[in-house]
């Protein structure tokens, strides 16, 4: 798989291994993300998606390999690049006790962000949490907590947005505000956005890339309309099918 | 220098210190608990002492010599133990993976947990202080400026100790949290916190020497009985806290890497 080096890559990831003891978690994975689209990052359970995310965080160091976001080095200049990037997972917290407006303004000064009120209180605005903002973030519905995740990780207006099952277990009328706001904040600022899922209905409509994982490898790329051709199916999800019990396309 | 490029930010300092700020202002059990202990173990040692007064010898040569021991020890332990439940909390809650997205680093996390313990540690110890005041006639503060370098010696200490020990949990998971509430008391014995560290065996005084604490200890008895400020025990305190410390921060950015390297940021449990 060839790697696409150009200025309109911003994520570039080759050669990237993670074994755990005995195991081996990723297995030389080599891909690219196009700038200001999303890619999916998809593959059934433990296929890798996590652990890669997690590496291109910076928050688990790979075996060995290269990763390089927005032009830079990860695993060289990691804080830096820190300040472009952010994150959102349903299965990472935020401080129960904290009210919504506390959880953003420590993250807020985390980022060194000047005018951090306004800030908060568009965000707020945006994604409709004005309401809320004074209620402890633990006693919040799982909604409610994902869309305080996802002003958390929309609070530095990053370039690259990660983002790790970020409708799991919402209602349909939630998950698509939720698309809804992230791909306006694409149009509005270009940003990129990696996005891990396995809801395939989500990965048709908001993704232009797909990058398909099994057992640590990339196993298939290209647009969702390239998949549906080539394995000669009507949904992603008989495509995710598919890749994941390793059916030749048709 | 662009905001990216800077390495040490007392603003990403204050957002941690902040945050358990918050956290305390919305839980008054978490306030409690910083008093209770220190108050209750002085109250004790109070009544003890004015028990031993009219029978013992060595405490009726210094009464405050019992309450100063018990809350200068309270000192390194609430300060360790500051620095662990500061760090717990944030495993507790399960919030480390957002922390470390962001560009917080790994020993500007250290200068936090550092802050909110001597928070903690002031508030608590200069609580049960204040009333032994009143309670027992007994002012701690009465030690002038050798009681601030005793404080800084053994805060210094149990920040050594709290590091180590949160770098434990995060390495080996919440079901190592105990060893924040005993791994001060193994040492305990030899801090020379009650007694000289003649009273020791021969072959455990080098040991109990090699403690900052021990020398804290040695040079408040001085202090006390003698009226005389030792520099010595000062001197050796401070070299040995400077040991101490700089091991807690290599052994807590250690086990943080090692941490990241087994990817125990995301999935902190038992």
């Amino acid at each position: 798989m060839s790697l696409d080096t150009s200025k309109d890559t911003v994520i570039e990831v080759s050669s990237l291994y993670k074994h755990f003891d005995q195991v081996t978690a990723i297995n030389g994975l080599d891909f690219t993300a196009r700038r200001g689209v999303t890619t999916a990052l998809l593959g059934g359970n433990g296929a890798g998606k996590t652990t890669t995310i997690a590496m291109l965080l910076g928050l688990l160091l790979p075996s060995s390999g290269n990763i390089r976001i927005l032009g830079e080095d990860m695993l060289k200049h990691r804080h830096r690049l820190l300040h472009r990037m952010n994150f959102s997972s349903p299965y990472v917290d935020l401080p129960q006790r904290l009210t919504v407006r506390q959880n953003l303004t420590v993250f807020g000064h985390l980022y060194r962000l000047p005018a951090l009120k306004q800030r908060i209180a568009k965000l707020a605005e945006d994604l409709n949490l004005s309401q809320l903002l004074d209620r402890p973030y633990g006693k919040l519905s799982a909604g409610q907590k994902t869309r305080v995740s996802l002003a958390k990780s929309l609070i530095n207006e990053p370039e690259v947005l990660l983002l790790d099952e970020p409708t799991a277990s919402l209602d349909p009328d939630t998950a698509d505000a939720i698309r809804t706001h992230l791909e306006q904040y694409q149009q509005r600022t270009g940003a990129s956005i990696l996005l891990a899922s396995h809801n395939m209905t989500e990965v048709e409509r908001m993704c232009s890339d797909v990058i398909m994982l099994r057992a640590g490898k990339v196993v298939d790329t290209g647009s969702p309309d390239a998949l549906l051709a080539r394995y000669g199916r009507t949904s992603m999800e008989e495509v995710f099918i598919d890749i994941a019990r390793d059916r030749a396309p048709q | 220098m662009s905001k990216q490029d800077i390495h040490y930010s007392p603003r990403r300092i204050g957002a941690i210190v902040l945050r358990h700020l918050y956290l305390m202002r919305t839980s008054w059990p978490r306030v409690l608990e910083m008093v209770y202990w220190p108050t209750v173990q002085m109250i004790l040692w109070g009544f003890i002492t004015l028990f031993l007064k009219e029978n013992s010898h060595y405490v009726a040569q210094a009464a405050g010599i019992l309450l100063s021991a018990v809350l200068l020890w309270d000192v390194l332990f609430r300060s360790q133990l500051g620095i662990a439940l500061v760090f717990m909390e944030e495993m507790w809650s399960r919030n480390l993976g957002h922390l470390f997205v962001s560009p917080l680093r790994p020993y500007e996390m250290v200068s936090a947990l550092i802050v909110m313990s001597l928070i903690r540690t002031l508030i608590g110890i200069g609580g049960a202080a204040l009333v032994a005041i009143p309670l027992f006639h007994y002012n701690i503060f009465d030690m002038g400026l050798p009681l601030i370098a005793f404080f800084f010696n053994l805060i210094a200490m149990g920040w050594a100790v709290g590091l180590l020990v949160s770098g434990i949990v995060l390495r080996y998971g919440l079901g190592a949290e105990s060893v924040a509430w005993i791994a001060v008391f193994a040492i305990q014995p030899l801090c020379a916190i009650y007694y000289p560290v003649s009273t020791l065996p021969h072959w455990l005084q080098p040991v109990a020497w090699a403690l900052p604490a021990s020398h804290v200890f040695e040079g408040m008895r001085e202090l006390l009985l003698q009226g005389t400020f030792n520099m010595h025990y000062l001197v050796n305190a401070m070299l040995l806290n400077i040991l101490y410390l700089g091991g807690g921060i290599a052994a807590f950015l250690g086990y943080f890497r090692a941490a990241r390297r087994r990817g125990l940021l995301l999935q902190i449990g038992e």
